[in-house]
């Protein structure tokens, strides 16, 4: 008995006997080839980094995520710290980071290494996870998160609320950079998750209505460093 | 007349006639209309955006056999296990088998499709397993023992008084009227089950032959939390989802979130490759991908209609659809509804039984100038009727057509009609006309020309 793997390419090789026509096109000019050439026909992702920083902006609000920059380390431990008290944080979550322990810290509340002895139990019962990013897409607004580089897989939504602290110069114009960038610095070893992030949790599965935390965070904050 | 077909007729007949839920799903899509119009605004180029992302689709279907080989390949390498599964009993055995070999008890999913389409739930509930959906939409649609409404809103169908019903019979819960207090009601009776669960079965929206991944796209986080927090995830796809690069996503992610739901792109698009990585701290430990034909192969080997395997299941032409705005999703009695689901049924489950859906269409065309991938899909609702026509042909097909053609094919017989129905016409219009009489109640026959076309034509420099 042949086994499905070979019945299946081999349905596959006979159905492709014939060939389809390539689409019909009806842009200007056919697209190149695919490969992280620039795509100046989607949305814009600016063209000098002060302008992607602008995009950024607006696309962070309109997906109802906080947008708070900062002009150093200091400050953005401070700021975290200043958002901890005002929302009465009990417990944060945060993984073993340079940019991330100066930020923890600072924190009045108890505050725990999660990567260093991961329990999911002890996760779902935090406020808040805080975690650093792989890049973010100035174009829609996403941030870019791994578990190599975010504490894992569950750090950046399983607590309540997510803080992203990133550094400005992790700002990219495009998801076509962020996917490069990505290639560029793990090769074929990927870590096992990546994850854009573009907005707080929600869902409109009632009445078409939004409502944000589905699921996942129901607050989003972006510490941006510089 | 066919079971399928006679249900059909009548969910539409009774749908189409109910004023207050066609109400209901106009004022549930308006806000999508208009978000999706600002997103795509935001494109420099939307229609080179199509072009780009149904080449991507294009160059990976027509190339289906290397391109699945290649991802497989890399999909191994990163760690995970591979299973094909020729039609649906072999993908509900495989899964059956795994949960079995790693002795599960509770098994939560997140929105598939494709588990839709092979009824694995009842499957995996027979064999005594606990199956939670976990997007809010289908945890709604599974307590009210309903398949879903629209492929990407599962449960628009649903009034907040009937979820807050729902949720005091099956939760405990007290009635409430909002939309937000109805949402975290389900995340709260969620969150735990993540944490308790053996299994998570995910769908895939694109697999990545280039590096392996799988990419899924979400908006609520719990196809992120399904893949997190369980020792062992299961994605179950189509072989068609395969892309060849990973910058292929980078058109297609926003795509598929400005057509389907008017966002720039979804809350959450995650790729995955492999189980936990070492170094990393959690994650499953076993990564397996059940890949399945289920007879994809067969809408594959029809080079006119191969396109439909485009699809990146966005859901717009759904949206678009009047038909599907009068009937409503459940009329259709597919897995995937509307346009698209009208389209691919008859050759999943056989054009004979499903070609009524083809008149499922007024052939407006709405559905292909939505489609993201410029699937073709009025034609190809007409390339069906065609194809059934001629492989059953019905005594109306026969008799109508080959009267037409013996007509037709005879100028001096049509001529001799034309001059009698010319005459006749007056009359015609006094008389109750069989089978019109719907269409006539509102109409008016038009008042005859005294000479015909090709008179007029002749004559034409009088």
């Amino acid at each position: 008995m042949s086994d499905a793997r070979s019945d299946i390419l081999a349905r596959i090789r006979e159905a492709l006997k014939v060939k389809a026509p390539k689409p019909h096109l009806k842009g200007e000019g056919a697209p190149g080839k695919t490969s992280t050439v620039a795509k100046p026909w989607l949305p814009d992702g600016g063209d000098t980094a002060e302008h992607s920083l602008i995009i950024l902006a607006e696309q962070l609000a309109k997906l109802k995520a906080v947008f708070i920059r900062v002009p150093d380390h200091a400050a953005a431990a401070k700021a975290v710290a200043e958002l901890s008290a005002s929302k009465n944080w009990k417990k944060v979550a945060y993984h073993g980071h340079d940019l991330l322990r100066p930020v923890a810290a600072a924190l009045s509340c108890e505050t725990w290494e999660a990567d260093a002895s991961f329990e999911k139990q002890r996760l779902e019962g935090c406020d808040a996870g805080i975690t650093t990013c792989e890049s973010i897409v100035a174009q829609l607004g996403a941030i870019l998160v791994s578990s190599a580089s975010s504490g894992g897989r569950a750090l950046s939504i399983l607590p309540h609320v997510h803080v992203v602290v990133a550094e400005a110069s992790q700002v990219v114009p495009d998801l076509g950079a962020s996917l490069a960038l990505m290639k560029a610095r793990h090769g074929d070893q990927m870590p096992s998750m990546l994850s854009f992030i573009t907005g707080p949790s929600r869902t409109g599965d009632i009445e078409r209505i939004l409502v944000l935390g589905a699921h996942g965070p129901k607050e989003l904050y972006l510490v941006l460093i510089g | 007349m066919d079971d399928s077909k006679a249900i059909f007729l009548k969910d539409a007949t009774v749908n189409a006639a109910d004023g207050d839920q066609r109400a209901f799903i106009r004022k549930a899509l308006g806000g999508y209309y208009t978000n999706r119009d600002l997103q795509k605004a935001r494109y420099r180029d939307w229609e080179r955006a199509r072009d780009a992302a149904s080449l991507a689709k294009w160059s990976a279907v027509n190339d289906l056999a290397n391109v699945l080989e290649k991802f497989v390949t890399n999909f191994e390498r990163n760690g995970g296990v591979v299973h094909w599964a020729r039609d649906a009993a072999e993908a509900r055995a495989i899964i059956l088998k795994i949960a079995e070999d790693v002795k599960a008890k509770a098994i939560v999913k997140s929105k598939c499709m494709t588990s839709e389409e092979i009824h694995l739930n009842d499957a995996l509930e027979k064999a005594g397993y606990g199956v939670v959906e976990s997007d809010l939409g289908e945890f709604i649609q599974q307590l009210r023992g309903e398949a879903p409404y629209h492929f990407v809103f599962p449960c628009m169908h649903v009034k907040r008084e009937a979820i807050s019903e729902l949720f005091t019979k099956h939760l405990g819960t007290a009635p409430t009227d909002s939309p937000e207090e109805l949402t975290m009601i389900a995340r709260r009776h969620l969150r735990q089950l993540y944490i308790d669960a053996d299994i998570g079965i995910t769908g895939a929206n694109f697999l990545v032959a280039e590096t392996g991944q799988i990419s899924i796209t979400e908006n609520e986080g719990n196809a992120r939390l399904t893949a997190a927090l369980p020792r062992i995830h299961i994605a179950l796809s189509g072989i068609e989802k395969v892309v060849n690069h990973l910058d292929d996503l980078s058109v297609l992610l926003p795509m598929l979130a400005t057509a389907g739901a008017g966002q720039p792109m979804t809350c959450y698009n995650t790729l995955y490759s492999g189980p936990r990585k070492k170094g990393e701290c959690d994650g499953p430990e076993q990564f397996h991908i059940v890949l399945l034909d289920n007879a994809r192969t067969r809408l594959l080997a029809d080079p006119e209609q191969r396109d439909a395997l485009h699809c990146i299941r966005c859901g717009a032409c759904l949206n678009v659809c009047p038909i599907f705005k009068n009937i409503g999703g459940l009329a259709y009695g597919t897995t995937y509804q509307g346009p698209i689901g009208s389209v691919i049924t008859p050759h999943l489950r056989g054009l004979k039984q499903w070609n009524h859906l083809s008149g499922a269409s007024s052939l407006c065309g709405a559905c292909t100038d939505a489609c993201p991938v410029r699937i073709d899909l009025h034609h190809h609702l007409l390339h069906n009727r065609r194809n059934a026509a001629k492989e059953s042909p019905t005594l109306f097909d026969r008799v109508f057509h080959n009267g037409f053609n013996f007509v037709i094919s005879r100028p001096w017989l049509f001529a001799a009609g034309g001059r009698v129905f010319r005459a006749t016409l007056p009359l015609l219009q006094k008389l109750p006309l069989p089978y019109m009489g719907a269409w006539m109640k509102t109409r008016d026959l038009p008042k005859a020309p005294s000479q015909s076309f090709r008179d007029q034509w002749k004559n034409k420099n009088v």
